[in-house]
């Protein structure tokens, strides 16, 4: 099957300017050489500690941000540097929902008004037929049609994210990318936003990138699970096989930090010590390594820890700082 | 038995608004023993926070204000307490953890003048002192090469740091009671382990009690010894922890550990839903709250659920239709 989206070895630096002339004096290397693949109607887990780059990679992705290096392509078309006129027919067919619906919707803007402005952009339908799909929009992510009128800050957190929802899929996408769409809900609404999620990827075929940082979530609803550690990608497997049997250390570590809701469950928990170094000035050699000060580490420097295949459709780092020495001897 | 160190008492915090004075926390009774953790969970709007703050009488002014109950401190009663008594008490024998550490520390002074000031004002150090101690307490929360950091602004640490330096302000005068209001929801999983742990560790060793309020169920698990659930402004259920988890009795209770994706739940299957969602304070009723959500009709809504134990230690509202088996 030919995959929806294909990203190759992506790269978004932002410069850093400083000095009394304002020159460049760094970069922030945000996504730094990520591959990756979504097939129609698959979900992509993404997750990673805050400032790892997921959400940049996100956004990348649709588009909002230009790519430093490598290539974008989707439906087999490359949009690495496609210009806005050409970005703007593709934008029907990947969408992106936001994660603060209180802060992506226009609170000045009706409901209604919302949702038409995808179909008055794309020049779609006549006012009657935009007026009927924005209430069958509404219905289908169960809201009252009487919504139509109100404006986004009558709503509760977990009505005004499914407005959100309804407007990425107004123009029946292929490709969403959700940037934490569910972590400003409470669990309840939470389950209920999840719910939907997973009805409309049946029915229309959707496939998203599903960004997130409660594992828990992201493994509810993915296929495959991609992690990443400052602006690399150092494990992607299946869902399952990536939480079951995780092999980067920092997955390992990731998944023993969450806290189980039984307090009868005894676990060892693999305590990281200080926080996601700066990306601005990242270590030489295996960024994670460096964090845990492994006796390996200066065999890393300056080398390239390439994403290898460890067992089927199972991909992490070749990194020997992170892996247990029998996986290590299975990659080389 | 052991010692009870904090006693709530039908405790009704209102707030006054455009609408009239609404509820905020209804009746709400509890206790704290000495050395244990008291978890309070529920979704916002449910009142947790403002049963905490109405502890520590750091409510909203002048809109905020506790209307009936009491609340027993080491004996002593909070509510009729005066404002500078309130004063000592604060920080020094119970301490108050916020979630957002970047609001709750002051951006325009070094963290050394503001843990200092703990010193200065509760335990009659002199800058010198005060100044050591503070560095001692960034030891104990262990913030690397502490005598540097010390002069740092907030600004310049990560959030995990910075929730740091606000659990050695709440721990620096050795408080009997912290109040945690979601010390860790701001924070990365694996932050917030280290976070949980190093709370858990200075809790050990100094004694200290804890009502932690969160929505994340898997922190409750892991550091509560007792656990409240609020709905509406009510306390549903509450329970020593293994109760809650294990032998959950109010349906909102079993509704919100059966709504989260727990790790070994099947992929991409339809999580079970608490429908509807909660009323907004005016239109609550009066009768079971839960029931409205469910849009249940009748008495129930009309009349307001006793309180009561329904086995050792295990209290429930008990609602016919929301407990089983009463």
């Amino acid at each position: 099957m030919q995959d929806l989206l294909s990203v190759e070895n992506l790269k978004i630096h932002f410069p850093v300017h400083g000095g009394v002339f304002k020159r460049q004096i760094g970069a922030v290397r945000a996504v730094d050489d990520v591959s990756l693949t979504i097939a129609p109607g698959e979900t992509l887990g993404l997750v990673g500690e805050s400032g790892c780059g997921k959400s940049t990679l996100g956004k990348a992705i649709v588009r909002l941000y230009k790519p430093n290096g490598g290539r974008i392509s989707f439906q087999g078309e490359d949009i690495t540097h496609a210009t806005q006129s050409k970005i703007r027919p593709l934008r029907r067919e990947m969408q992106m929902i936001f994660q603060d619906p209180s802060e992506s919707l226009n609170a000045r803007h009706s409901v209604r008004s919302i949702l038409e402005e995808p179909f008055l952009i794309h020049g779609i339908g006549t006012k009657d037929e935009r007026k009927k799909w924005v209430a069958e929009l509404l219905d289908r992510v169960g809201l009252p049609s009487s919504s139509a009128d109100k404006y986004s800050f009558e709503f509760s957190g977990g009505q005004r994210q499914r407005i959100g929802i309804a407007r990425a899929i107004a123009l029946k996408p292929k490709l969403i990318v959700c940037d934490e769409p569910v972590s400003a809900l409470d669990v309840s609404v939470q389950s209920q936003v999840l719910n939907l999620m997973l009805e409309l990827q049946q029915e229309m075929g959707l496939a998203y990138l599903f960004i997130a940082h409660d594992l828990a979530v992201v493994k509810h609803i993915s296929d495959r699970v991609a992690v990443m550690y400052l602006g690399k990608i150092v494990e992607l497997a299946d869902a399952d096989s990536l939480y079951r049997n995780p092999r980067h250390a920092y997955t390992k570590a990731l998944l023993s930090a969450i806290p189980v809701a039984d307090p009868a469950a005894k676990k060892e928990r693999i305590l990281l010590e200080g926080d996601v170094p700066s990306p601005i000035n990242p270590p030489r050699g295996s960024a994670f390594g460096h964090r845990m000060k492994h006796p390996l580490y200066e065999q890393t420097v300056d080398k390239d820890l390439p994403l290898t295949e460890i067992a089927p459709g199972h991909f992490v780092a070749a990194d020997p700082c992170c892996l247990t020495a029998e996986d290590y001897a299975l990659m080389s | 038995m052991s010692e009870i160190l904090l006693e709530v008492k039908k405790l009704i915090t209102a707030f006054d608004t455009d609408n009239g004075l609404l509820r905020a926390v209804d009746q709400v009774s509890f206790d704290v023993a000495k050395g244990k953790t008291l978890g309070i969970v529920g979704e916002s709007g449910c009142g947790k926070s403002v049963t905490a703050m109405s502890i520590v009488k750091l409510l909203p002014q002048p809109a905020g204000r506790i209307l009936e109950g009491e609340i027993l401190f080491k004996g002593k009663d909070l509510v009729s307490t005066s404002p500078e008594d309130m004063r000592k008490i604060r920080g020094n024998e119970i301490g108050v953890i916020f979630q957002e550490p970047m609001t709750a520390l002051n951006p325009c002074h070094r963290i050394g003048k503001q843990l200092s000031e703990c010193f200065l004002l509760h335990k009659g150090m002199n800058k010198k002192e005060a100044w050591e101690a503070s560095i001692e307490m960034l030891k104990l929360v262990r913030i690397p090469a502490p005598e540097q950091r010390i002069g740092d602004y907030p600004h310049q640490l990560s959030g995990g740091m910075r929730q740091r330096i606000v659990i050695a302000l709440a721990l620096a005068c050795r408080p009997d009671l912290i109040i945690a209001d979601e010390p860790t929801t701001a924070l990365d999983v694996t932050v917030q382990a280290q976070i949980l742990d190093l709370i858990k560790e200075q809790q050990q060793k100094l004694g200290t009690s804890m009502i932690l309020i969160t929505h994340d169920l898997g922190v409750i698990a892991e550091t509560c010894d007792e656990v409240v659930v609020m709905y509406g402004g009510r306390v549903v259920e509450r329970a020593p922890v293994l109760d809650i988890f294990h032998n959950p009795r109010h349906a909102y209770t079993k509704g919100l550990l059966a709504s989260m994706p727990h790790m070994d739940t099947p992929r991409k299957t339809m999580l079970p839903v608490i429908p509807g969602m909660v009323a907004s304070l005016q239109n609550f009723v009066h009768g079971c709250r839960f029931c409205q959500r469910m849009k249940r009709e009748g008495s129930v809504l009309r009349e307001r659920p006793i309180y009561k134990e329904i086995s050792p230690l295990h209290w429930v509202e008990a609602c016919p239709l929301c407990v089983e088996g009463l």
